[in-house]
C-alpha cells in the first residue's frame, strides 16, 4: 500500500497547501468596486498602520451591490467600496448598511454623502469628453451633453455602455433631465455611438482617431499621461461645466455593512480611508481621483473640484435599475 | 474501448454487473454531480415563466448576439480547416523543408492562452478588432486544434488506397479530394467540434476585440444585477448553441469505416515532391508561425522591456504564482480521481448504464465555464450557503469543466493494463478495489499523471469561472493578467502572461505525444 500511502500524503499535502495560499486570520473583508490598484494602496498603508490585514474581492459596483444583497445577513463582506454612488443606495435601500458615527461622517462634507449618514463618500471623479486633438478644435467642440445625440455625431464618440461608470452618468442625466428626455438621448446615442469595453478602450479609440471623442471619467486620462501616454498623446480633456449634465461628478461611496462580525476594524477602515492618510492616497498616488475628505487638497495636476461647475445631483436620487432598463430598451444592453 | 474486452459477451457482463458496484456507486454519484449545470438552466427556464423568457430572450439584442456567433462559427470552422488541412499535408506528406521544425511550430500557439493571443493584437494593433479582428485571433489562438489531430492522421493514412487509385489513372487532386479527404473525417469532425466549442465559450478574446458574444454578454449581466434572471436565460440560448453544436457533429462525422480490412499493418505513405514549389510552399507555415507566435513574443518582449524590472512585483507575483499552483494541483488530483471510476467501467465493463452516465460528463463537459459557474454561484448563495465562496466549489466547478479531458488519457492507459492482473489479484482472495489497486491503478499511474498534468493546464488558464466562484482574496495569474489588461496596463500585464505562457508548454508537448499515439483523437 506504499502507493496508496503516498497518494494520502500528497493530498494532505495539497490541502496544507491550499489553506495555506488562502488563510486569513484577524481580518476584515472589503467588497472592491473601487480600482483594484487604489484599493489595494489604501488596504496596504491601512494595514500597515493598525496591523489588520484586509482580503479583498473585486468586482463592479452594481455586480458587488447586487451580491450583498442576495447574501444578505450571511455576507463574509465587511466593508462595501464602490465607483459610483447608484450601488451604494442599492445596498442602502435593502437596508443592509451600519449606520456610520459623526467622527467618520465629519471627515466628509455634507455635499459628498447621504443625509442618512449611511454611507460616505470616499473619492470623486467628473465627467469629461477626452477627445482628439487633430479632429477636434474648441469651436467644433460639443457644448453640451446633449448634442451628442444628434445626428451630426453619429459614428463620431466612444463609450463603455456596459460599464457602472457611464450606466452612472445616464442615471444624473435622468435625474436632470427626467425620463423622455433620457430614452430620447439614448435612442440618439444608440445611433451615434461607438461601444467600446472600458473607458481606456474608449480613450485609446480617441486617440488613435478611430472616434474624434469619448464620454469618460477624468482620470483615465491623467493615469495615462503619468504613464507611457500610450493611449492619450493625442487626446486632450473637454469639461463641459455650465452645470450640464455632462459635467456630472460622481461621488464614489464606503460603508460598513450591518451583517459585519467585524464592525470594529471595518469602521476602522472606513475612517482610515477617509481621513488624512486615505485622502493622501488619492492626493499622492496614481489614482488621480478627487479627494473629498474636509480640508484635504486635490491631486495638484487636477483642475479644481470646485471650478468644474457641475450640476447639483443628490447621489440617493440617482435610480440606476431605471437607467439601466432605459439603456435595455434602447439596445444598448 | 472495444480492444479490451474483445471476448465478454453479454451474458457474462450482465452476470458481473453485481460485481461493479464498488466502481459504479462513485461513477453514478460524480455523474450525478455533472447534471447541475444542465438541470440549474431548465429550471431557471421553468420558474422564468413565458413572459419573462420572451422579455429578456426575444429581443434585438439577442438577436445581433446569434448573428455574431453564428458569423463567428461561419467564418473560423472553414477558414481553421482549410489551413489546418493544408498545413498538415504540406508538413506531413511533402518534401517540404524544416518539415520537422514546422510540425513542432504549429503546435506551439496552443501554449499561448486566447486571451494572450488577444492581448497581443489589441496592444499590437489597437485599430484592429470586431469581427475581422475576432476571426484572425480565433483561428490563430485554435486552429492547432484541428491541425494535431489532422496531421496525426495523415501520418498513419494507409498508402495502398491511394496507390490503388493512382493505378485506376486518377489524378493527384482527384486522389486527394476523394480518397485522402474522406479519410480525414473524423479528425477534421473531432477538431473543428472542440474550436467550435471554444468559441461559444471564451470570454477574454472576445473582449478584448470588441466583439460581443453570448458568453461576454452573460458575464455583462452578471457584472450589472449579479445572478439575474436575464444572465440566467442567456445560459439557456448558450446551451442551445452548444447542443446544436454536438449533435451537428454526430451527424457530420456519419459512420463510415475507414480501416484497413485484412491481416498487416500499414506502410509509411510516401511523400510528394514539391520541386521548384518547395520553397514559395515553406511561406504558409513561416507566416502562420509568425502571426501565431511572432506577435504574441514580439509584443511581450516589448511590454517586458518597457515595463523593465519594476513590473516584476513579487509581492503580487508571488502569491499569485502559489494559488494557482494550488488550485491547478488541487484540481488536477481531484478531477482525475473523481474520473477513475468512469474510465474503468468504461474498459472493464461497458453497459447502457455506463455510457449513460459517460455521456453526462461528454455535455457538461462542453458546457462553457461561465454556465458551470452561474449555475454553482445560484445554487449555493439561495441555498447551500455553507458552501458559498468556499474552495470546495471552486474545486467541484473545475471538476465539472474538464472531467472529460481526464476521461481521454486514463482510459487509454486503463485499456493498456491487461485484465488478468486484476483477476489474478482476486482469486489470490484480494477484496475487489484492492485488486485493482495494486494492479490496474499502478500500471495506469503514467497515463493518469499526464491527464492530471491536461486538467492541471486547463485550471490554470481558466477565468471566467474563477472569477466568479473564487473565494474571497484569490488572485491567480489568469486574474491578476485580466485585470491589468481590462485598465489596459499591458506592461504590468506581461509578466503573468509570460507565467502563463512557460506554465503551457508542457501542454504542447503532452498533446503532441498524445496524438501520436491515440488513434482516435
Amino acid at each position: 500500500m506504499t502507493l496508496f500511502k503516498s497518494t494520502l500524503a500528497l493530498g494532505v499535502a495539497l490541502a496544507t497547501l491550499c489553506s495555506a495560499a488562502f488563510a486569513q486570520e484577524g481580518s476584515i473583508t472589503v467588497y472592491n468596486a473601487q480600482h483594484e490598484s487604489l484599493t489595494q494602496e489604501w488596504a496596504d498603508a491601512f494595514s500597515e498602520e493598525t496591523g489588520i490585514v484586509v482580503v479583498i474581492r473585486n468586482g463592479g459596483d452594481l455586480e458587488m451591490g447586487n451580491q450583498l444583497i442576495q447574501e444578505g445577513a450571511n455576507s463574509p463582506a465587511d466593508v462595501f467600496l464602490t465607483e459610483n454612488s447608484p450601488a451604494m443606495v442599492l445596498v442602502d435601500n435593502a437596508k443592509l448598511f451600519e449606520p456610520l458615527p459623526a467622527d467618520i461622517l465629519d471627515q466628509v462634507p455634507a455635499q459628498y454623502r447621504p443625509e442618512d449618514g449611511h454611507w460616505t463618500g470616499i473619492a470623486a471623479r467628473s465627467t469629461v469628453f477626452a477627445y482628439n486633438t487633430d479632429k477636434l478644435t474648441a469651436d467644433t467642440l460639443p457644448k453640451t451633453m446633449a448634442e451628442l445625440a444628434d445626428p451630426a455625431w453619429k459614428g463620431r464618440w466612444a463609450a463603455s455602455p456596459n460599464g457602472a461608470d457611464f450606466q452612472a452618468i445616464v442615471a444624473a442625466y435622468l435625474a436632470l433631465e427626467g425620463e423622455e428626455a433620457t430614452a430620447a438621448w439614448l435612442k440618439g446615442m444608440k445611433d451615434n455611438v461607438v461601444p467600446v469595453r472600458g473607458n481606456r478602450a474608449a480613450m485609446a479609440a480617441a486617440n488613435t482617431g478611430e472616434v474624434d471623442g469619448a464620454l469618460i471619467y477624468h482620470y483615465y486620462w491623467f493615469g495615462d499621461q503619468a504613464g507611457t501616454k500610450e493611449s492619450s498623446d493625442k487626446v486632450a480633456l473637454h469639461y463641459f461645466g455650465h452645470q450640464d449634465p455632462g459635467a456630472f461628478v460622481s461621488i464614489s461611496g464606503g460603508g460598513v455593512l450591518a451583517s459585519s462580525k467585524n464592525k470594529a476594524d471595518a469602521l476602522k477602515f472606513i475612517k482610515f480611508v477617509t481621513g488624512k492618510d486615505g485622502q493622501a492616497v488619492l492626493r499622492d498616488g496614481t489614482s488621480y481621483e478627487y479627494t473629498v475628505g474636509v480640508d484635504q487638497a486635490a491631486n495638484a495636476a487636477l483642475k479644481p473640484l470646485a471650478d468644474l461647475d457641475a450640476p447639483a445631483v443628490d447621489p440617493t436620487q440617482l435610480d440606476n435599475a431605471k437607467a439601466a432598463a432605459l439603456m435595455t430598451a434602447a439596445g444598448l444592453l | 474501448m472495444s480492444l479490451a474486452t474483445p471476448s465478454a459477451g453479454k451474458a457474462v457482463r450482465a452476470k458481473r454487473a453485481g460485481a461493479y458496484w464498488p466502481m459504479l456507486a462513485p461513477a453514478m454519484f460524480v455523474s450525478l454531480l455533472s447534471l447541475i449545470p444542465l438541470g440549474f438552466i431548465i429550471w431557471i427556464t421553468l420558474t422564468s415563466g413565458w413572459d419573462t423568457v420572451s422579455e429578456l430572450v426575444l429581443r434585438p439584442k439577442v438577436g445581433e448576439l446569434l448573428v455574431n456567433t453564428l458569423v463567428l462559427l461561419a467564418l473560423t470552422l472553414p477558414i481553421s480547416i482549410v489551413l489546418s488541412v493544408s498545413l498538415a499535408w504540406l508538413i506531413e506528406r511533402t518534401n517540404l523543408p524544416f518539415a520537422k521544425l514546422w510540425s513542432w511550430l504549429m503546435v506551439a500557439p496552443l501554449a499561448v492562452p486566447a486571451f494572450v493571443h488577444s492581448y497581443a493584437w489589441n496592444s499590437a494593433l489597437p485599430g484592429f478588432h470586431g469581427l475581422i479582428g475576432a476571426v484572425t485571433v480565433s483561428v490563430l489562438a485554435y486552429f492547432p486544434f484541428l491541425y494535431l489531430p489532422v496531421a496525426a492522421q495523415l501520418r498513419r493514412l494507409d498508402p495502398t488506397l491511394e496507390e490503388t487509385a493512382a493505378s485506376l489513372g486518377k489524378e493527384p487532386a482527384t486522389i486527394f479530394w476523394t480518397v485522402v479527404l474522406p479519410q480525414l473525417r473524423l479528425a477534421i469532425c473531432g477538431g473543428t467540434l472542440l474550436i467550435g466549442l471554444h468559441l461559444l465559450a471564451e470570454y477574454g478574446l472576445f473582449v478584448l476585440m470588441r466583439f460581443d458574444t453570448f458568453a461576454t454578454a452573460i458575464v455583462d449581466q452578471f457584472q450589472a444585477v449579479y445572478n439575474g434572471p436575464a444572465a440566467n436565460l442567456l445560459g439557456g440560448v448558450l446551451v442551445l448553441l452548444c447542443l446544436l453544436l454536438l449533435r451537428l457533429e454526430v451527424f457530420v462525422r456519419g459512420d463510415e469505416r475507414y480501416a484497413r480490412v485484412g491481416a498487416g499493418a500499414a506502410r509509411t505513405a510516401r511523400s510528394w515532391t514539391l520541386g521548384a514549389l518547395a520553397w514559395p510552399a515553406t511561406l504558409l507555415p513561416l507566416a502562420v508561425s509568425l502571426l501565431a507566435l511572432g506577435v504574441p513574443v514580439w509584443t511581450l518582449g516589448r511590454w517586458l522591456i518597457s515595463g523593465g524590472a519594476a513590473v516584476w512585483r513579487l509581492d503580487g507575483i508571488g502569491p499569485a504564482l502559489g494559488q494557482t499552483a494550488a488550485l491547478a494541483l488541487g484540481g488536477a488530483v481531484l478531477t482525475t480521481l473523481a474520473a477513475a471510476p468512469i474510465a474503468w467501467l468504461s474498459i472493464r465493463a461497458p453497459s447502457r448504464l455506463q455510457r449513460a452516465l459517460e455521456a453526462c460528463h461528454y455535455y457538461v463537459g462542453a458546457l462553457p465555464g461561465v454556465i458551470v459557474a452561474l449555475a454553482l454561484v445560484t445554487i449555493t448563495v439561495r441555498v447551500a450557503l455553507p458552501l458559498y465562496q468556499t474552495i470546495a466549489m471552486l474545486l467541484l466547478a473545475y471538476l465539472l469543466m474538464f472531467l472529460p479531458r481526464a476521461l481521454v488519457g486514463l482510459r487509454a492507459s486503463i485499456a493498456q493494463a491487461p485484465v488478468e492482473l486484476e483477476r489474478a489479484a482476486a482469486s489470490l482472495g484480494k477484496p475487489p478495489l484492492v485488486a485493482i489497486w495494486k494492479t490496474t491503478v499502478r500500471l495506469a499511474a503514467p497515463g493518469a499523471a499526464a491527464s492530471a498534468a491536461l486538467v492541471a493546464l486547463g485550471i490554470a488558464n481558466e477565468l471566467t469561472g474563477t472569477l466568479m466562484l473564487a473565494p474571497n482574496g484569490t488572485r491567480t495569474l489568469a486574474m491578476r493578467f485580466w485585470s491589468y489588461t481590462a485598465e489596459l496596463n499591458f506592461a504590468a500585464a506581461a509578466p503573468y502572461a509570460v507565467l502563463l505562457i512557460v506554465l503551457s508548454l508542457p501542454l504542447v508537448l503532452l498533446l503532441r505525444l498524445q496524438a501520436d499515439r491515440d488513434p482516435q483523437s
